[in-house]
């Protein structure tokens, strides 16, 4: 089990290595330090001693990914690659452009996208479990036809249709809730209960029917008639049985969503100004902050990570064929 | 004088590979059985009418070129700057027709107040439009106005299909060598082999809606004006392009990417297993809307920098929905490889190849013969099931904005748009429901055609392994 973990770990290091020579590239190579400096600084007449000194502050004065003023290791690891990765492991992002610190930063937001994931998903889960096991109780009517119909209709409504009616009708129209912002601590709520919802309506139908193709799966397999043959009604046959098998591919499943909670949702967090890590990005994004962007991706792709090993331990928890290797 | 953007050339390259494709399965005896299944679903075949009807705007939108100026006789000929599509060329009366601003579907006067001067005294009231119920003296006609047109319009989109509803059961009249009546008791019945009532019934319902609005957008914009006064009707037009190009060229990029990497890995394993793995691994623990804003960002500087490399904006808007599905597609081949590498591990141990293995055969002919015909069912479901995926996508990225160019006509724009006019008062709420409507029917029809072939080419749907219960319900619903 340890050795397994450690494998684990190590290869989510190295795939952590990759991505980070990825981002690199992509932010360093294709857009160069100086460029990013007269952006920031604003327009073409920028001075160059004010794009020297702007590097200089962010150490991008040195050179990419080879020092040649340097001798022995210090050639390689003198370098703004080197530096700026090494720090990343670490969790020191540095700072935004703004001037605060990123990593503090992300701490600071990560509560309130939890306060909005969270929910969502667990009770997201719930109801589109109970929604899939009824239709998958009454299989074959027209109670099952027409609402996997309206699974299909909800899969094609884009998830922004939902947040925009929502705000209209709750906030707008019935002026039940406010239609954005936050709160910190239980006041949130108020806050909360719209995002939350909206989440939910958005991914019903996709999690509902694909719930029932798992439950329909179940239903055909050889203990399933054996149950049957026994003298069990239907009712005992699916909430005792299938329900409980059924169960394990779904919440396996889910864990490895569970660390990408902390990332919050883009869309969602934006669209009710909650101070999340979502709406951090999103923000980051139209201010062109690549520092912050470049952060975000190397914590996503972490937890990530996280969740592969959790499902990885999840499963052979479930299901004790699977071993550990 | 022609234009040939990037995006055309494989737009129009897809729909050959599409005719191909369809020419193919005419002559493969199981492929055409399988396909027959898909469209003996009335429902299959609702949603291949509605997606035909996209596809053609689409095209229509697809072919660009630079309209001849009018010029003195004896001149040189000279070109517009920008090039214009045969699409563009159809609704020019509707783009001229411009408003000044807002107005409602229909409607004769502006959404709002302005100040008019009327003999020396300022009045707040709402002024005529200029193309809007332009022709009527009298506002009071307005009603009676829209209701004789919209008689007209239903009635001319009903002559049509009554006169493509003859002609096809006089031609199935004369293929069987049956009498009329027969023939036409049977298809209102239903009892056809192929859903002809179910499509007769949806191409009716397209010709009625298009003579409709053909009928009155001569004299009103049908579905209102934007902020800036362009017809809503004209953006939700535009937008099914840009919408279509997302889905199917990033299957492009999606299926080759896959293929590849996906058969190599499952079929040599070894170190190219690993690192194929590797990077799946990679690309798919970075989050997809991360990696795209973050590439996009590095586009758009890009293209900034080199300006000079595209004539006109047109064109660079172009090159960014390129990139766009490109960057797509690099995000979601990863689900199609996992997939296809996973087929092809169990291939490989199959006796017909482990034979083929022994009898020398070479490994690029196993994998062209034997290997990759045996894995198109996935990649097929797999394509269709993306493409509603891929417009879904579009409208968040563009919200986001690192979407389309923001002059591109896309539905993401219009919702993002639409956000701010939801929140005015009153309400303007015609920009948020067309774009509604044309997604909703577009990813609808692609979600249940989408359905239908995984239905018909997943052999696990089909052979026994459907509970009795289920199977009755088909039976019911068919």
């Amino acid at each position: 089990m340890i050795r397994f973990l450690l494998r684990k770990i190590a290869y989510g290091l190295l795939v952590l290595a990759g991505i980070n020579l990825l981002t690199f590239v992509l932010f360093f190579q294709v857009n160069t330090p100086d460029d990013m400096a007269r952006m920031q600084l604003g327009g073409k007449r920028v001075t160059a001693e004010a794009i020297e000194k702007w590097k200089a502050e962010r150490g991008y004065d040195r050179p990419l990914y080879f020092n040649d003023a340097e001798t022995g290791t210090a050639r390689l690891t003198n370098t703004v690659f080197m530096d700026s990765s090494l720090r990343m492991f670490v969790f020191d992002f540095g700072q935004a452009d703004s001037g605060r610190d990123i990593a503090s930063e992300i701490q600071r937001r990560a509560w309130p996208s939890l306060a909005l994931a969270a929910p969502t998903f667990i009770v997201g889960l719930g109801i589109s479990i109970t929604l899939a096991l009824g239709l998958a109780f009454f299989r074959g009517t027209y109670l099952d036809f027409w609402g996997t119909v309206v699974c299909v209709v909800f899969m094609s409504i884009s998830s922004l249709f939902f947040i925009v009616a929502g705000q209209f009708v709750f906030s707008r129209v019935l002026q039940l809730l406010p239609v954005s912002g936050y709160a910190g601590g239980l006041e949130a709520w108020r806050f909360l209960l719209l995002p939350i919802a909206v989440g939910i309506l958005a991914r019903l139908g996709a999690e509902t029917r694909f719930n029932r193709t798992l439950f329909l799966e179940e239903i055909n397999k050889d203990y399933v008639r054996t149950a049957r043959a026994k003298g069990l009604g239907e009712a005992a046959v699916l909430f005792g049985h299938v329900l409980r098998n059924a169960l394990i591919p779904i919440l396996s499943a889910s864990v490895a969503v569970i660390p990408l909670l902390f990332m919050g949702s883009l869309i969602t967090e934006s669209f009710f100004a909650i101070p999340g890590l979502g709406s951090y990005l999103i923000e980051a994004i139209g201010a062109q902050d690549f520092a912050i962007v470049r952060a975000m991706v190397f914590v996503g792709s972490v937890l990530y990570i996280i969740g592969l090993i959790l499902t990885d331990i999840s499963y052979s928890l479930a299901d004790p064929r699977i071993r550990l290797q | 004088m022609p234009v040939l953007l990037i995006t055309d050339v494989f737009l129009w390259a897809m729909l050959l590979a599409v005719l191909v494709y369809a020419w193919r399965v005419r002559r493969n005896e199981p492929l055409r059985r399988t396909w027959a299944l898909v469209f003996r679903r009335p429902v299959a075949a609702v949603s291949a009418v509605e997606l035909g009807f996209f596809v053609c705007v689409a095209l229509l939108d697809s072919v660009h070129y630079r309209p001849a100026l009018p010029g003195a006789a004896g001149q040189a000929l000279t070109h517009a700057a920008e090039p214009v599509s045969l699409l563009d060329q159809l609704l020019a009366p509707l783009v001229q027709a411009r408003e000044r601003s807002y107005s409602e579907p229909l409607a004769i006067t502006a959404f709002r107040k302005q100040s008019v001067e009327q003999d020396g005294q300022v009045l707040r009231d709402y002024p005529r439009l200029r193309f809007g119920g332009a022709h009527l003296q009298d506002a009071s006609m307005h009603s009676a106005d829209l209701w004789q047109r919209t008689a007209l319009g239903l009635g001319l989109g009903a002559l049509a299909s009554l006169v493509l509803i003859g002609l096809g059961l006089g031609w199935a009249a004369w293929r069987s060598q049956q009498p009329m009546a027969v023939v036409s008791r049977r298809w209102l019945r239903g009892q056809t082999v192929w859903p002809w009532r179910a499509l007769a019934l949806s191409l009716s319902v397209l010709l009625l809606a298009c003579g409709w609005a053909l009928v009155l957008s001569q004299h009103y914009h049908v579905l209102g004006t934007d902020r800036t006064g362009n017809s809503v009707l004209v953006m939700a037009l535009k937008s099914i392009r840009t919408a279509l190009v997302i889905g199917s060229l990033t299957t492009l990029v999606v299926l080759p990417l896959a293929m590849l990497l996906g058969v190599l890995a499952g079929y040599l394993r070894g170190w190219v297993d690993e690192a194929v793995q590797y990077l799946y691994t990679l690309l798919a623990s970075i989050p997809d809307v991360l990696l795209i804003a973050a590439s996009v960002l590095m586009l758009q500087v890009f293209i900034d920098k080199n300006q000079a490399f595209f004539a006109t904006g047109l064109e660079r808007a172009d090159a960014r929905l390129f990139f766009l599905c490109l960057l797509l597609g690099i995000t979601s081949f990863t689900g199609l490889c996992r997939l296809v590498r996973g087929e092809t591990l169990k291939l490989r141990e199959l006796e017909y190849i482990q034979s083929a293995r022994a009898f020398g055969v070479s490994t690029p002919r196993i994998l062209r013969l034997h290997i990759v015909p045996n894995l198109m069912h996935l990649v097929l479901i797999n394509t269709v099931m993306q493409f509603s995926n891929f417009v879904l996508a579009e409208a968040v990225l563009s919200y986001v904005g690192v979407g389309v160019d923001p002059k591109t006509a896309s539905f993401g724009v219009m919702i993002n748009t639409a956000r701010s006019e939801l929140a005015a008062t009153p309400v303007v709420w015609w920009t948020l429901s067309t774009a509604f409507v044309f997604m909703l029917l577009l990813v609808l029809s692609a979600n249940l055609l989408a359905d239908a072939v995984r239905d018909a080419f997943d052999p696990r749907m089909r052979l026994g392994k459907v509970p009795r219960r289920e199977a009755a319900g088909q039976e019911a619903s068919a």
